[in-house]
């Protein structure tokens, strides 16, 4: 029953990334790819927050499946790292190693620093 | 309306403006063909599931590298850099073509991977007992990521050729 649920949690999550990066794309002047910094920051601090308020559910808890169901599947397929090596590849390649470093650096601090707030806000309220 | 509402996996983010013609989809695509939102969603969802299975049957250990993770997200990055640059490569974005980019690519590779558990599991790990694990599996993660990223599209150009008006590298 879990594994269909994250299943389906899974394909709604990819289903909003590409909503939610088309939306995003569409408003963009910049030369990097935002949506896709955006998406995984929010993904990173949501499953943080999942994380957090879960820390100490036992594993057959309706917590414990909540984490899996939201957290292992839509944070899973809404958040992607094979896009953010493509995009850093590609904009190393277009506009120089700078712009490949910074874009996966800005990726990487930021999504960091979104879980770490994200468990730090869960426990205060888990 | 659908000018440029498809960034996700744009084949040329942030090269020169007219390299290209932009044929992208987007929400304005799954209007037109909403086959597409199918498509991206049962992707989605079998990507997801490969991942957690794998994460089931071996999970990372508190304070030691997530090689399981990592291994995903590596040999994602190696296949998604493969896939888009040989849809590149051998056509135009549309029909089944565009249909393997969205299934395969936004779905089942982008399910497939995950930035967010990466990051939770960088979190976990930088504690002072781990900081040094924490900080290589970051740090290596993304430098592996983004190589095998650069080895698949290498990949992809030695078996189809450099397309016209393509600069060489």
């Amino acid at each position: 029953m879990t594994t269909l649920l994250v299943a389906l949690a899974g394909g709604a999550g990819a289903l909003t990334r590409f909503l939610t990066d088309g939306a995003i794309a569409r408003r963009n002047r910049l030369r990097m790819p935002v949506g896709t910094v955006v998406i995984n920051v929010t993904g990173s601090f949501l499953l943080g927050l999942l994380t957090g308020l879960f820390a100490l559910s036992s594993a057959d808890s309706s917590g414990a499946m909540v984490k899996a169901v939201v957290g292992t599947g839509f944070c899973g397929g809404y958040t992607t790292f094979s896009t953010a090596s493509v995009e850093s590849m590609r904009l190393w390649l277009a506009e120089g190693r700078g712009a490949g470093i910074g874009y996966a650096a800005t990726t990487l601090v930021l999504g960091v620093a979104a879980a770490a707030a994200g468990m730090w806000i869960g426990r205060l309220l888990g | 309306m659908g000018v440029s509402d498809d960034r996700d996996l744009d084949p040329h983010p942030g090269s020169p403006s007219g390299a290209r013609p932009p044929v992208r989809p987007g929400g304005g695509a799954l209007r037109r063909s909403p086959l597409l939102g199918v498509v991206i969603f049962v992707g989605g969802a079998i990507g997801t599931s490969v991942r957690s299975l794998l994460e089931q049957a071996a999970p990372a250990r508190p304070g030691e590298v997530p090689w399981t993770t990592l291994v995903i997200n590596v040999v994602g990055s190696f296949l998604l850099g493969l896939l888009l640059e040989s849809l590149t490569r051998t056509g135009p974005d549309e029909g089944n073509r565009r249909v393997a980019r969205l299934g395969l690519g936004t779905g089942v590779l982008g399910g497939f991977t995950t930035y967010s558990t990466f990051a939770v599991e960088t979190v976990d790990r930088l504690g002072l007992q781990s900081l040094v694990v924490g900080l290589s599996y970051a740090v290596g993660s993304v430098v592996l990521g983004v190589a095998a990223a650069a080895v698949g599209y290498r990949l992809a150009r030695r078996v189809f050729g450099h397309g016209a008006g393509e600069p060489t590298r």
